[in-house]
């Protein structure tokens, strides 16, 4: 399950931000790289919430800031790593 | 080759109404319907959306307070789960609550500002989320003439309305980059029960202001919403267009 999360995760962020699965560490921040900007944001947003089928509180969408940053919220809509 | 007629089709387009219990709302709905669209009818309750949404082809009745975040949540998750996407959002639920300005409560000027305007920044802030995943998406913003020239009598409402027209300008440009446009309608006075009690010499006074001659109808504003959600009107975007038979040129 945390394996399928992960490849869903990864997927989610090179699909939105149109990046290198590699480049997706727990250490990538946004606005760190020029793909991960505001525009992007939301599209990752989008991306990840059809992915899991969750909606994403405001708050957490303003505190998605890594990678790292990104399981540790999935993990309170129940998506595991 | 594209017909004409093509253009202003809705097929297969999976569309939200807000406020679709009646008047323009309902209006909208029963002619997307016929568009070809999958049309959610939306209310406070349910109950007052139910016989329009089993009447039309392809329409599904739903709960939305527009003014309550978690309802609007769970609306457009609900669409979400049912539909797999949302084409078009029609932010058209609204509330008037006429008073002048000395005599109006703040009561009233929260339940306006609640339902006309942080209402459709709700539904526009979670469905534009779905319409970003599909890079596709359009959101009808239901002004008003009011909220470009004012009226007295009517302050929190024009103000409320011309924020739809900011928040139209705001949203259409925001969301170009994923391929969503944003327009807003500004009807004048149209036959509905808002306006139903206007009779006598208010009735001759208001139709002296308006250049055509009459009241417009809900079909003419209806008409207006489908050509702004259609492929025809694919490259308009942030625009306000008045349906009020020149009231306001």
């Amino acid at each position: 399950m945390s394996t399928d999360n992960n490849e869903k995760l990864v997927g989610a962020f090179v699909e939105a931000l149109q990046i290198e699965a590699i480049t997706v560490t727990d250490e990538l921040q946004y606005n760190t790289i020029k793909e991960w900007d505001s525009v992007a944001h939301m599209t990752l947003v989008a991306a990840l919430e059809e992915v899991f089928d969750i909606m994403l509180d405001t708050d957490d969408i303003i505190d998605m800031s890594s990678v790292g940053k990104a399981k540790e919220i999935l993990g309170r809509y129940d998506v595991n790593f | 080759m594209t017909l004409i007629s093509d253009r202003f089709q809705l097929t297969d387009q999976v569309a939200l109404v807000t406020g679709a219990s009646r008047g323009i709302g309902a209006g909208i709905a029963r002619l997307y319907a016929e568009a070809g669209a999958h049309v959610w009818l939306s209310s406070r309750n349910i109950a007052d959306v139910e016989a329009l949404a089993e009447e039309l082809p392809n329409a599904r009745a739903i709960t939305l307070d527009v003014s309550d975040a978690a309802s609007v949540k769970a609306a457009i998750m609900t669409i979400r789960k049912e539909a797999g996407r949302l084409d078009v959002l029609v932010n058209n639920a609204g509330v008037m609550r006429p008073a002048m300005l000395a005599m109006s409560s703040e009561a009233d000027l929260d339940m306006m500002l609640d339902t006309n305007l942080k209402g459709a920044f709700l539904c526009a802030q979670l469905a534009g989320r779905l319409m970003v995943g599909k890079k596709h998406g359009v959101i009808l913003n239901m002004a008003s003439i009011m909220g470009r020239i004012g009226a007295p009598g009517h302050s929190a409402y024009c103000a409320t309305k011309a924020g739809m027209i900011g928040l139209t300008h705001a949203l259409a440009k925001e969301l170009a980059p994923h391929n969503i446009r944003v327009n807003a309608l500004a009807p004048g006075f149209i036959e509905t029960d808002l306006t139903s009690d206007i009779s006598g010499d208010a009735r001759e006074h208001a139709l002296a202001e308006i250049g055509l001659g009459r009241f417009g109808t809900i079909e003419d504003v209806a008409n207006a919403a489908l050509f702004l959600a259609s492929p025809a009107a694919a490259y308009v975007t942030g625009q306000v267009l008045g349906i009020d038979g020149a009231m306001q040129i």
